[in-house]
Protein backbone atom coordinates (compact mmCIF):
# COMPACT_ATOMS: atom_id res chain seq x y z
CA UNK A 1 0.00 0.00 0.00
CA UNK A 2 1.27 3.52 -0.89
CA UNK A 3 0.49 4.90 2.80
CA UNK A 4 3.18 7.86 3.46
CA UNK A 5 4.56 6.55 7.04
CA UNK A 6 6.34 10.00 7.92
CA UNK A 7 2.98 11.82 7.20
CA UNK A 8 1.19 9.96 9.98
CA UNK A 9 0.94 10.53 13.81
CA UNK A 10 2.94 7.60 16.04
CA UNK A 11 0.07 6.95 17.53
CA UNK A 12 -1.79 6.59 13.81
CA UNK A 13 1.15 4.78 12.77
CA UNK A 14 1.01 2.03 15.92
CA UNK A 15 -2.21 1.55 15.39
CA UNK A 16 -1.27 0.50 11.76
CA UNK A 17 1.46 -1.35 12.81
CA UNK A 18 -1.07 -3.56 14.83
CA UNK A 19 -3.23 -4.08 12.10
CA UNK A 20 -0.15 -5.36 10.09
CA UNK A 21 -0.68 -2.85 7.34
CA UNK A 22 2.90 -1.64 8.40
CA UNK A 23 5.89 -3.81 8.63
CA UNK A 24 8.29 -2.64 11.13
CA UNK A 25 11.16 -3.42 8.98
CA UNK A 26 9.46 -1.19 6.41
CA UNK A 27 9.17 1.52 9.08
CA UNK A 28 12.41 1.48 10.43
CA UNK A 29 14.17 1.34 6.55
CA UNK A 30 11.71 4.51 5.93
CA UNK A 31 13.06 6.84 8.99
CA UNK A 32 16.53 6.14 8.71
CA UNK A 33 16.11 7.70 5.16
CA UNK A 34 14.46 10.74 6.57
CA UNK A 35 17.02 10.66 9.93
CA UNK A 36 19.91 10.91 6.77
CA UNK A 37 18.35 13.52 5.83
CA UNK A 38 19.45 15.87 8.54
CA UNK A 39 20.56 19.28 7.25
CA UNK A 40 19.95 20.98 10.07
CA UNK A 41 22.71 19.75 12.60
CA UNK A 42 19.69 18.34 14.36
CA UNK A 43 21.04 14.61 15.09
CA UNK A 44 24.28 14.18 16.72
CA UNK A 45 24.41 10.01 15.95
CA UNK A 46 22.47 8.38 13.56
CA UNK A 47 22.04 4.52 13.75
CA UNK A 48 23.28 2.15 10.80
CA UNK A 49 20.48 0.11 11.72
CA UNK A 50 17.10 0.25 13.98
CA UNK A 51 17.80 -2.39 16.89
CA UNK A 52 14.67 -3.74 17.99
CA UNK A 53 13.51 -3.88 21.93
CA UNK A 54 10.48 -4.99 23.13
CA UNK A 55 9.55 -7.00 19.75
CA UNK A 56 5.46 -6.30 20.86
CA UNK A 57 5.51 -3.44 22.88
CA UNK A 58 3.01 -0.54 23.46
CA UNK A 59 5.13 1.81 21.25
CA UNK A 60 4.61 -0.38 18.27
CA UNK A 61 8.46 -0.10 17.09
CA UNK A 62 8.21 3.64 16.18
CA UNK A 63 11.64 4.65 16.95
CA UNK A 64 12.91 7.53 18.91
CA UNK A 65 15.48 10.52 18.90
CA UNK A 66 17.17 10.69 22.20
CA UNK A 67 18.61 14.16 22.95
CA UNK A 68 22.54 13.75 23.60
CA UNK A 69 22.94 13.69 27.38
CA UNK A 70 20.86 10.47 27.84
CA UNK A 71 23.45 7.79 28.56
CA UNK A 72 23.06 5.29 25.54
CA UNK A 73 25.69 2.39 26.29
CA UNK A 74 27.94 1.86 23.35
CA UNK A 75 26.86 5.08 21.94
CA UNK A 76 28.50 8.33 22.01
CA UNK A 77 26.52 10.45 24.66
CA UNK A 78 28.49 14.17 25.01
CA UNK A 79 25.63 16.52 26.64
CA UNK A 80 26.50 18.79 23.86
CA UNK A 81 30.04 19.30 25.52
CA UNK A 82 33.79 19.16 23.94
CA UNK A 83 34.62 17.55 27.42
CA UNK A 84 32.88 14.88 26.50
CA UNK A 85 33.57 14.74 23.19
CA UNK A 86 33.38 10.44 21.71
CA UNK A 87 32.30 9.37 25.77
CA UNK A 88 30.99 5.77 24.86
CA UNK A 89 28.88 5.33 28.32
CA UNK A 90 28.95 1.97 29.77
CA UNK A 91 25.36 1.77 30.72
CA UNK A 92 22.03 3.26 29.05
CA UNK A 93 19.35 5.47 31.33
CA UNK A 94 16.59 4.09 32.96
CA UNK A 95 14.34 5.85 30.65
CA UNK A 96 16.08 5.21 27.28
CA UNK A 97 15.95 1.47 28.48
CA UNK A 98 12.30 0.92 29.19
CA UNK A 99 10.68 3.06 26.17
CA UNK A 100 12.92 0.43 23.88
CA UNK A 101 11.60 -2.46 25.93
CA UNK A 102 8.01 -0.59 25.20
CA UNK A 103 8.56 -0.66 21.86
CA UNK A 104 10.16 2.82 20.79
CA UNK A 105 13.99 1.84 19.90
CA UNK A 106 16.39 3.93 19.78
CA UNK A 107 17.42 5.57 15.71
CA UNK A 108 19.48 8.99 16.76
CA UNK A 109 20.88 11.04 18.86
CA UNK A 110 20.23 14.76 18.91
CA UNK A 111 22.34 18.24 19.55
CA UNK A 112 21.98 20.15 22.41
CA UNK A 113 23.52 23.05 24.26
CA UNK A 114 26.04 22.28 26.39
CA UNK A 115 25.03 20.67 29.58
CA UNK A 116 21.38 21.51 28.51
CA UNK A 117 22.50 25.62 29.58
CA UNK A 118 21.26 27.65 27.04
CA UNK A 119 17.89 28.79 25.57
CA UNK A 120 19.26 28.55 21.81
CA UNK A 121 21.65 25.77 20.76
CA UNK A 122 24.29 27.93 20.49
CA UNK A 123 26.33 26.34 23.21
CA UNK A 124 26.62 23.33 21.71
CA UNK A 125 30.38 22.32 21.14
CA UNK A 126 29.24 20.67 17.56
CA UNK A 127 27.68 23.51 16.19
CA UNK A 128 24.34 25.52 16.34
CA UNK A 129 20.92 23.84 15.35
CA UNK A 130 18.97 25.49 12.95
CA UNK A 131 15.40 26.11 12.60
CA UNK A 132 13.76 24.19 10.14
CA UNK A 133 11.46 27.20 9.58
CA UNK A 134 14.30 29.15 9.11
CA UNK A 135 17.51 28.51 9.00
CA UNK A 136 18.88 31.73 9.91
CA UNK A 137 17.22 31.14 13.29
CA UNK A 138 17.69 29.60 16.80
CA UNK A 139 15.64 26.45 17.31
CA UNK A 140 15.49 26.72 21.03
CA UNK A 141 17.11 25.23 23.59
CA UNK A 142 17.97 23.48 25.42
CA UNK A 143 16.53 20.16 23.88
CA UNK A 144 16.58 22.17 20.01
CA UNK A 145 17.84 19.21 18.06
CA UNK A 146 14.90 17.42 19.42
CA UNK A 147 12.85 19.60 18.60
CA UNK A 148 13.85 20.92 15.25
CA UNK A 149 14.48 16.74 14.19
CA UNK A 150 10.75 16.41 14.80
CA UNK A 151 9.63 19.60 13.42
CA UNK A 152 11.32 18.18 10.44
CA UNK A 153 10.28 15.25 10.17
CA UNK A 154 13.59 13.14 10.64
CA UNK A 155 12.55 11.25 13.50
CA UNK A 156 9.10 10.43 14.59
CA UNK A 157 9.56 11.53 17.95
CA UNK A 158 12.26 12.67 20.59
CA UNK A 159 13.02 12.59 24.24
CA UNK A 160 14.10 16.31 25.48
CA UNK A 161 15.31 17.24 29.53
CA UNK A 162 13.61 20.53 30.64
CA UNK A 163 15.38 22.30 33.59
CA UNK A 164 14.09 25.83 33.25
CA UNK A 165 12.22 25.53 30.12
CA UNK A 166 14.20 23.65 28.05
CA UNK A 167 11.44 20.90 26.15
CA UNK A 168 9.02 23.57 26.01
CA UNK A 169 10.77 26.28 24.70
CA UNK A 170 12.17 24.87 21.74
CA UNK A 171 9.40 22.77 21.12
CA UNK A 172 7.28 26.63 20.92
CA UNK A 173 9.66 28.32 18.49
CA UNK A 174 10.00 24.65 16.47
CA UNK A 175 5.85 24.27 16.19
CA UNK A 176 6.05 20.62 17.95
CA UNK A 177 4.47 20.00 21.11
CA UNK A 178 6.27 19.63 24.38
CA UNK A 179 5.47 17.92 27.72
CA UNK A 180 7.66 18.30 30.85
CA UNK A 181 6.38 15.63 33.91
CA UNK A 182 5.67 16.16 36.90
CA UNK A 183 9.57 16.63 39.19
CA UNK A 184 10.08 12.79 39.84
CA UNK A 185 7.40 11.18 37.71
CA UNK A 186 10.32 10.02 35.12
CA UNK A 187 14.06 8.49 36.39
CA UNK A 188 16.92 10.56 36.23
CA UNK A 189 19.31 7.33 35.99
CA UNK A 190 21.83 8.04 33.21
CA UNK A 191 20.96 12.07 32.54
CA UNK A 192 24.40 13.73 32.14
CA UNK A 193 22.69 15.82 34.83
CA UNK A 194 22.80 19.60 35.17
CA UNK A 195 20.29 21.04 38.14
CA UNK A 196 19.35 17.41 39.56
CA UNK A 197 16.35 19.24 41.49
CA UNK A 198 15.13 20.49 38.51
CA UNK A 199 16.11 18.36 35.31
CA UNK A 200 13.58 15.81 34.07
CA UNK A 201 12.56 13.55 31.18
CA UNK A 202 9.65 14.49 28.62
CA UNK A 203 8.47 14.19 25.25
CA UNK A 204 8.88 15.68 21.87
CA UNK A 205 6.15 14.96 19.27
CA UNK A 206 4.02 16.39 16.72
CA UNK A 207 0.50 15.55 18.07
CA UNK A 208 -0.64 15.87 22.01
CA UNK A 209 -1.59 12.31 22.02
CA UNK A 210 1.96 10.91 21.07
CA UNK A 211 3.13 13.22 23.98
CA UNK A 212 1.36 11.31 26.01
CA UNK A 213 1.65 7.85 24.69
CA UNK A 214 5.41 8.35 25.08
CA UNK A 215 4.63 9.92 28.55
CA UNK A 216 2.78 6.94 29.35
CA UNK A 217 6.11 4.56 29.40
CA UNK A 218 8.41 6.81 30.62
CA UNK A 219 6.85 6.78 34.41
CA UNK A 220 7.92 4.50 37.56
CA UNK A 221 9.81 4.72 40.58
CA UNK A 222 13.47 3.68 39.96
CA UNK A 223 15.60 2.05 42.47
CA UNK A 224 18.57 3.73 41.25
CA UNK A 225 17.25 7.58 41.32
CA UNK A 226 15.94 8.22 44.93
CA UNK A 227 13.80 11.33 44.09
CA UNK A 228 12.02 9.33 41.35
CA UNK A 229 8.07 8.56 42.79
CA UNK A 230 5.48 6.32 41.46
CA UNK A 231 3.00 8.42 39.65
CA UNK A 232 -0.37 8.15 41.58
CA UNK A 233 -2.74 7.44 37.82
CA UNK A 234 -1.90 5.63 35.18
CA UNK A 235 -1.04 8.13 32.03
CA UNK A 236 -4.31 7.03 29.63
CA UNK A 237 -4.51 7.59 25.80
CA UNK A 238 -4.93 11.04 25.21
CA UNK A 239 -8.93 11.85 24.64
CA UNK A 240 -10.07 16.16 23.73
CA UNK A 241 -11.45 17.46 27.09
CA UNK A 242 -14.48 18.51 27.22
CA UNK A 243 -13.44 21.89 27.83
CA UNK A 244 -17.36 22.76 29.61
CA UNK A 245 -16.74 24.38 32.96
CA UNK A 246 -13.06 24.11 32.92
CA UNK A 247 -11.52 27.11 34.69
CA UNK A 248 -7.85 28.92 32.91
CA UNK A 249 -6.25 31.06 34.95
CA UNK A 250 -3.92 34.08 33.00
CA UNK A 251 -1.13 34.72 35.46
CA UNK A 252 -0.48 38.39 34.73
CA UNK A 253 3.23 38.54 35.83
CA UNK A 254 4.17 36.26 32.53
CA UNK A 255 1.80 37.26 30.04
CA UNK A 256 1.86 41.48 30.10
CA UNK A 257 5.28 42.99 29.77
CA UNK A 258 7.95 41.34 27.50
CA UNK A 259 5.18 39.59 25.49
CA UNK A 260 5.82 40.23 22.05
CA UNK A 261 2.74 41.80 20.41
CA UNK A 262 2.09 38.90 17.95
CA UNK A 263 2.71 36.22 20.42
CA UNK A 264 0.59 37.50 22.57
CA UNK A 265 -2.39 38.05 19.86
CA UNK A 266 -2.02 34.58 19.15
CA UNK A 267 -1.87 33.68 23.12
CA UNK A 268 -5.43 35.89 22.97
CA UNK A 269 -6.85 33.74 20.21
CA UNK A 270 -6.23 30.56 21.42
CA UNK A 271 -8.30 32.01 25.12
CA UNK A 272 -10.82 33.09 23.09
CA UNK A 273 -11.03 29.56 21.56
CA UNK A 274 -11.21 28.04 24.44
CA UNK A 275 -14.22 29.91 25.96
CA UNK A 276 -16.16 29.18 22.47
CA UNK A 277 -15.10 25.27 24.06
CA UNK A 278 -16.94 26.26 27.50
CA UNK A 279 -14.26 27.60 29.56
CA UNK A 280 -13.74 30.09 31.53
CA UNK A 281 -10.91 32.21 31.71
CA UNK A 282 -9.84 34.37 34.44
CA UNK A 283 -6.83 36.68 35.28
CA UNK A 284 -4.85 34.38 38.27
CA UNK A 285 -2.39 36.13 40.29
CA UNK A 286 1.05 34.39 40.84
CA UNK A 287 2.76 37.18 42.66
CA UNK A 288 6.50 35.15 43.32
CA UNK A 289 6.55 34.82 39.55
CA UNK A 290 8.44 37.78 38.77
CA UNK A 291 11.23 36.93 41.12
CA UNK A 292 11.44 32.77 39.39
CA UNK A 293 13.92 33.78 36.81
CA UNK A 294 16.28 35.56 40.22
CA UNK A 295 15.45 32.44 42.05
CA UNK A 296 16.29 30.17 39.01
CA UNK A 297 19.88 31.86 37.88
CA UNK A 298 21.08 30.98 41.72
CA UNK A 299 19.58 27.69 42.38
CA UNK A 300 20.23 26.09 38.44
CA UNK A 301 24.05 27.29 38.89
CA UNK A 302 24.83 26.15 42.10
CA UNK A 303 24.05 22.86 41.58
CA UNK A 304 25.34 22.77 38.52
CA UNK A 305 28.91 23.44 39.64
CA UNK A 306 28.55 20.95 41.85
CA UNK A 307 27.17 18.25 39.55
CA UNK A 308 29.77 19.38 36.91
CA UNK A 309 32.66 18.80 39.62
CA UNK A 310 32.74 15.13 38.36
CA UNK A 311 34.61 16.25 35.08
CA UNK A 312 38.09 16.74 35.93
CA UNK A 313 39.94 14.45 33.24
CA UNK A 314 40.29 11.39 35.95
CA UNK A 315 37.64 8.86 34.79
CA UNK A 316 36.28 9.40 31.22
CA UNK A 317 36.36 12.31 29.19
CA UNK A 318 38.43 14.60 28.27
CA UNK A 319 42.32 15.19 29.68
CA UNK A 320 44.74 18.35 28.95
CA UNK A 321 48.16 17.64 31.46
CA UNK A 322 50.19 20.93 30.98
CA UNK A 323 52.78 19.13 33.55
CA UNK A 324 51.79 20.73 36.74
CA UNK A 325 50.26 18.24 39.18
CA UNK A 326 46.76 17.11 39.89
CA UNK A 327 45.65 20.69 40.43
CA UNK A 328 46.89 21.98 37.34
CA UNK A 329 45.54 19.02 35.25
CA UNK A 330 41.84 19.71 36.46
CA UNK A 331 41.84 22.84 35.80
CA UNK A 332 43.63 22.76 32.43
CA UNK A 333 41.03 20.43 31.36
CA UNK A 334 37.87 22.13 32.93
CA UNK A 335 39.54 25.36 30.79
CA UNK A 336 39.48 23.58 27.55
CA UNK A 337 36.71 21.17 27.91
CA UNK A 338 33.73 23.23 28.84
CA UNK A 339 32.55 26.35 26.97
CA UNK A 340 31.81 30.19 27.91
CA UNK A 341 27.96 29.61 29.19
CA UNK A 342 29.01 26.41 31.28
CA UNK A 343 32.30 28.32 33.00
CA UNK A 344 30.31 31.52 33.42
CA UNK A 345 27.03 28.95 35.42
CA UNK A 346 30.22 27.20 37.39
CA UNK A 347 31.53 30.44 38.48
CA UNK A 348 28.21 31.78 39.42
CA UNK A 349 27.52 28.64 41.32
CA UNK A 350 30.40 28.80 42.89
CA UNK A 351 30.19 31.89 44.11
CA UNK A 352 26.65 31.51 45.45
CA UNK A 353 27.92 28.42 47.34
CA UNK A 354 30.58 29.94 48.57
CA UNK A 355 31.60 30.34 52.29
CA UNK A 356 30.04 33.84 53.35
CA UNK A 357 27.39 34.30 50.94
CA UNK A 358 25.45 30.77 50.76
CA UNK A 359 22.87 32.34 53.00
CA UNK A 360 22.52 35.25 50.84
CA UNK A 361 22.20 33.75 47.39
CA UNK A 362 21.48 30.08 47.56
CA UNK A 363 19.61 30.09 50.82
CA UNK A 364 17.38 33.45 49.31
CA UNK A 365 16.77 31.09 46.12
CA UNK A 366 15.57 28.52 48.07
CA UNK A 367 13.48 30.44 49.96
CA UNK A 368 11.47 32.35 47.52
CA UNK A 369 11.10 28.71 45.49
CA UNK A 370 8.68 27.81 48.42
CA UNK A 371 6.78 31.33 47.67
CA UNK A 372 6.64 30.30 43.88
CA UNK A 373 5.27 26.46 44.94
CA UNK A 374 2.76 28.50 47.27
CA UNK A 375 1.48 30.53 44.47
CA UNK A 376 0.80 27.79 42.21
CA UNK A 377 -0.91 25.67 45.52
CA UNK A 378 -2.71 29.34 45.86
CA UNK A 379 -3.97 28.98 42.14
CA UNK A 380 -4.91 25.67 42.16
CA UNK A 381 -7.51 26.45 44.15
CA UNK A 382 -9.59 28.32 41.63
CA UNK A 383 -8.15 26.80 38.67
CA UNK A 384 -7.96 23.93 37.21
CA UNK A 385 -4.61 25.19 34.77
CA UNK A 386 -2.62 27.98 34.18
CA UNK A 387 -2.02 29.10 30.27
CA UNK A 388 0.44 31.52 29.41
CA UNK A 389 2.85 31.97 26.01
CA UNK A 390 5.39 29.37 26.28
CA UNK A 391 8.59 31.84 25.28
CA UNK A 392 7.75 35.38 25.27
CA UNK A 393 9.19 35.62 21.79
CA UNK A 394 9.24 33.30 18.07
CA UNK A 395 12.86 31.85 17.07
CA UNK A 396 15.53 34.69 17.30
CA UNK A 397 18.12 35.18 14.86
CA UNK A 398 20.84 33.26 15.15
CA UNK A 399 23.82 35.41 17.01
CA UNK A 400 21.21 37.85 18.09
CA UNK A 401 21.23 37.05 22.01
CA UNK A 402 24.59 35.35 22.08
CA UNK A 403 26.85 38.48 23.72
CA UNK A 404 24.49 39.38 26.41
CA UNK A 405 23.65 36.00 28.88
CA UNK A 406 20.96 38.01 30.63
CA UNK A 407 18.90 38.83 27.60
CA UNK A 408 19.36 34.78 26.88
CA UNK A 409 18.11 33.98 30.39
CA UNK A 410 15.33 36.10 30.16
CA UNK A 411 13.15 34.32 27.34
CA UNK A 412 12.63 31.54 30.25
CA UNK A 413 10.53 33.82 32.00
CA UNK A 414 7.25 31.83 31.20
CA UNK A 415 9.16 28.39 31.64
CA UNK A 416 11.13 28.71 34.96
CA UNK A 417 8.51 28.93 37.76
CA UNK A 418 6.67 25.83 36.75
CA UNK A 419 10.11 24.55 37.00
CA UNK A 420 10.81 25.44 40.21
CA UNK A 421 7.38 23.84 41.71
CA UNK A 422 8.19 21.20 39.82
CA UNK A 423 4.47 20.71 38.02
CA UNK A 424 3.96 19.38 34.63
CA UNK A 425 3.27 22.01 31.75
CA UNK A 426 3.10 21.60 28.28
CA UNK A 427 3.59 23.86 25.12
CA UNK A 428 1.21 22.97 22.24
CA UNK A 429 1.61 24.75 18.69
CA UNK A 430 -0.37 28.00 18.77
CA UNK A 431 -0.22 28.59 15.07
CA UNK A 432 2.49 31.24 13.86
CA UNK A 433 3.65 35.17 13.82
CA UNK A 434 5.18 36.51 10.82
CA UNK A 435 5.65 33.00 9.64
CA UNK A 436 7.12 31.62 12.91
CA UNK A 437 5.81 29.09 15.33
CA UNK A 438 4.31 30.14 18.84
CA UNK A 439 3.37 28.12 21.76
CA UNK A 440 1.03 27.74 23.98
CA UNK A 441 1.61 26.80 27.41
CA UNK A 442 -0.71 24.83 30.24
CA UNK A 443 0.48 24.10 33.20
CA UNK A 444 -1.75 21.93 35.94
CA UNK A 445 -0.99 20.39 39.82
CA UNK A 446 1.62 17.98 40.37
CA UNK A 447 0.54 14.84 38.60
CA UNK A 448 -2.00 16.09 36.71
CA UNK A 449 -0.71 15.33 33.29
CA UNK A 450 -3.86 13.66 32.01
CA UNK A 451 -5.55 16.86 33.09
CA UNK A 452 -3.31 19.02 31.20
CA UNK A 453 -2.81 16.44 27.74
CA UNK A 454 -6.63 16.25 27.66
CA UNK A 455 -6.76 20.58 27.97
CA UNK A 456 -3.96 20.52 25.27
CA UNK A 457 -5.30 17.85 22.89
CA UNK A 458 -9.12 20.21 23.10
CA UNK A 459 -7.20 22.92 22.09
CA UNK A 460 -4.82 21.05 19.35
CA UNK A 461 -8.33 20.29 17.64
CA UNK A 462 -9.50 23.74 17.64
CA UNK A 463 -6.39 25.07 16.50
CA UNK A 464 -5.17 22.57 13.66
CA UNK A 465 -1.93 23.62 13.35
CA UNK A 466 -0.13 23.05 10.33
CA UNK A 467 3.59 22.07 10.26
CA UNK A 468 4.55 21.06 7.27
CA UNK A 469 6.51 24.03 5.82
CA UNK A 470 9.49 22.50 8.50
CA UNK A 471 9.07 19.26 6.58
CA UNK A 472 12.62 18.38 4.83
CA UNK A 473 11.35 17.37 1.65
CA UNK B 1 29.90 43.85 42.12
CA UNK B 2 32.82 41.15 41.97
CA UNK B 3 36.17 42.36 41.32
CA UNK B 4 39.57 40.65 39.88
CA UNK B 5 40.55 38.92 42.89
CA UNK B 6 36.72 37.27 43.37
CA UNK B 7 37.15 36.09 40.41
CA UNK B 8 40.38 34.28 40.99
CA UNK B 9 39.52 32.98 44.41
CA UNK B 10 35.89 31.89 42.90
CA UNK B 11 37.76 29.99 40.34
CA UNK B 12 40.68 28.86 42.20
CA UNK B 13 37.25 26.81 44.19
CA UNK B 14 36.01 25.87 40.78
CA UNK B 15 39.27 24.07 39.64
CA UNK B 16 38.75 26.31 36.59
CA UNK B 17 41.94 28.05 34.61
CA UNK B 18 41.18 30.94 33.80
CA UNK B 19 43.45 33.97 31.38
CA UNK B 20 43.92 37.23 32.37
CA UNK B 21 41.59 38.63 29.85
CA UNK B 22 38.48 36.02 30.82
CA UNK B 23 38.95 37.46 34.22
CA UNK B 24 37.64 40.78 33.32
CA UNK B 25 34.97 39.84 31.05
CA UNK B 26 33.58 37.50 33.88
CA UNK B 27 34.04 40.13 36.73
CA UNK B 28 31.87 42.02 34.37
CA UNK B 29 29.27 39.41 33.56
CA UNK B 30 28.88 37.78 36.76
CA UNK B 31 28.26 41.20 38.45
CA UNK B 32 25.63 42.09 35.91
CA UNK B 33 23.90 38.89 36.29
CA UNK B 34 24.15 39.23 40.41
CA UNK B 35 22.75 42.75 40.06
CA UNK B 36 19.40 41.06 38.22
CA UNK B 37 19.14 38.30 41.26
CA UNK B 38 19.67 41.04 43.73
CA UNK B 39 16.34 41.89 42.89
CA UNK B 40 15.26 39.26 45.61
CA UNK B 41 17.18 40.30 48.47
CA UNK B 42 14.20 42.69 48.88
CA UNK B 43 11.48 40.56 49.64
CA UNK B 44 10.45 39.52 53.16
CA UNK B 45 11.54 35.94 53.47
CA UNK B 46 10.81 35.68 57.11
CA UNK B 47 9.77 32.22 58.28
CA UNK B 48 9.65 30.69 54.93
CA UNK B 49 11.08 27.58 54.93
CA UNK B 50 13.86 26.67 52.10
CA UNK B 51 12.95 24.04 49.17
CA UNK B 52 15.72 21.74 48.38
CA UNK B 53 13.01 19.85 46.38
CA UNK B 54 9.94 20.71 44.64
CA UNK B 55 8.72 16.89 46.09
CA UNK B 56 9.49 16.51 49.11
CA UNK B 57 10.80 13.02 49.78
CA UNK B 58 12.74 11.54 53.34
CA UNK B 59 14.80 8.68 53.95
CA UNK B 60 14.33 6.66 50.93
CA UNK B 61 16.14 3.66 51.64
CA UNK B 62 16.87 0.46 49.76
CA UNK B 63 17.22 -3.22 50.95
CA UNK B 64 21.02 -2.90 51.43
CA UNK B 65 21.75 -6.64 49.28
CA UNK B 66 24.31 -6.97 47.11
CA UNK B 67 24.15 -6.91 43.65
CA UNK B 68 25.94 -6.53 40.32
CA UNK B 69 27.58 -3.15 39.66
CA UNK B 70 30.12 -2.37 36.67
CA UNK B 71 33.25 -4.63 36.09
CA UNK B 72 36.58 -3.33 36.66
CA UNK B 73 37.20 -3.46 33.10
CA UNK B 74 33.85 -1.42 31.99
CA UNK B 75 34.77 1.65 34.63
CA UNK B 76 38.13 2.08 33.43
CA UNK B 77 37.13 2.05 29.54
CA UNK B 78 36.47 5.22 29.13
CA UNK B 79 39.33 6.67 31.58
CA UNK B 80 42.03 8.72 29.75
CA UNK B 81 45.24 6.84 32.00
CA UNK B 82 44.84 3.78 34.10
CA UNK B 83 47.27 1.15 34.86
CA UNK B 84 45.08 -1.28 34.53
CA UNK B 85 43.87 -1.69 37.54
CA UNK B 86 42.89 1.56 38.29
CA UNK B 87 42.76 5.34 37.34
CA UNK B 88 46.60 7.27 37.01
CA UNK B 89 46.60 10.86 37.65
CA UNK B 90 49.40 13.15 37.76
CA UNK B 91 50.85 13.67 41.58
CA UNK B 92 49.03 16.28 44.11
CA UNK B 93 50.76 19.42 44.81
CA UNK B 94 52.42 21.99 42.51
CA UNK B 95 48.95 23.02 41.90
CA UNK B 96 47.86 27.28 41.57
Amino acid sequence: MSTDITKLSVTETVAAVAAGDISKANLHATWLDRARLDDLNALSWVADRVKLGGEDGPLGGVPLGVKDLFCTEGVPSQSGSKILEGYLPPYTATVVEALTEAGAPLIAKTHQDEFAMGSSNENCAFGPVLNPWDRGRVPGGSSGGSAAAVAAGLVPWALGTDTGGSIRQPAALCGVVGLKPTYGSVSRYGMIAFASSLDQAGPITRTVADAGLLYSQMTGKDPRDATSVEHPDSVEPVVPMDLTGVRLGVPEELTGEGVEPGVREAFEATLDLARSLGATVAPCPLPHAPHALSAYYLIAPAECSSNLARLDGVRFGLRVDPDEGLDGMYGATRAAGFGREVRRRIMLGTYALSSGYYDAYYGRAQRVRTLISQDFDTAFEDFDAIVTPTSPSVAFELGSKTADPLSMYLSDFCTVPMSLAGIPAISIPNGLSDGLPVGFQIAGPAFSENRILGIAAALEDGLKFDGSPAWIA
Amino acid sequence: MIDRSEVLHIAKLARLSISDEEVDVLAAELSGILDHVEMISKLDLAGVEPSAHSVAQTGWLRPDVPHESLSREKALDQAPATNGEGFEVPPPGSGS
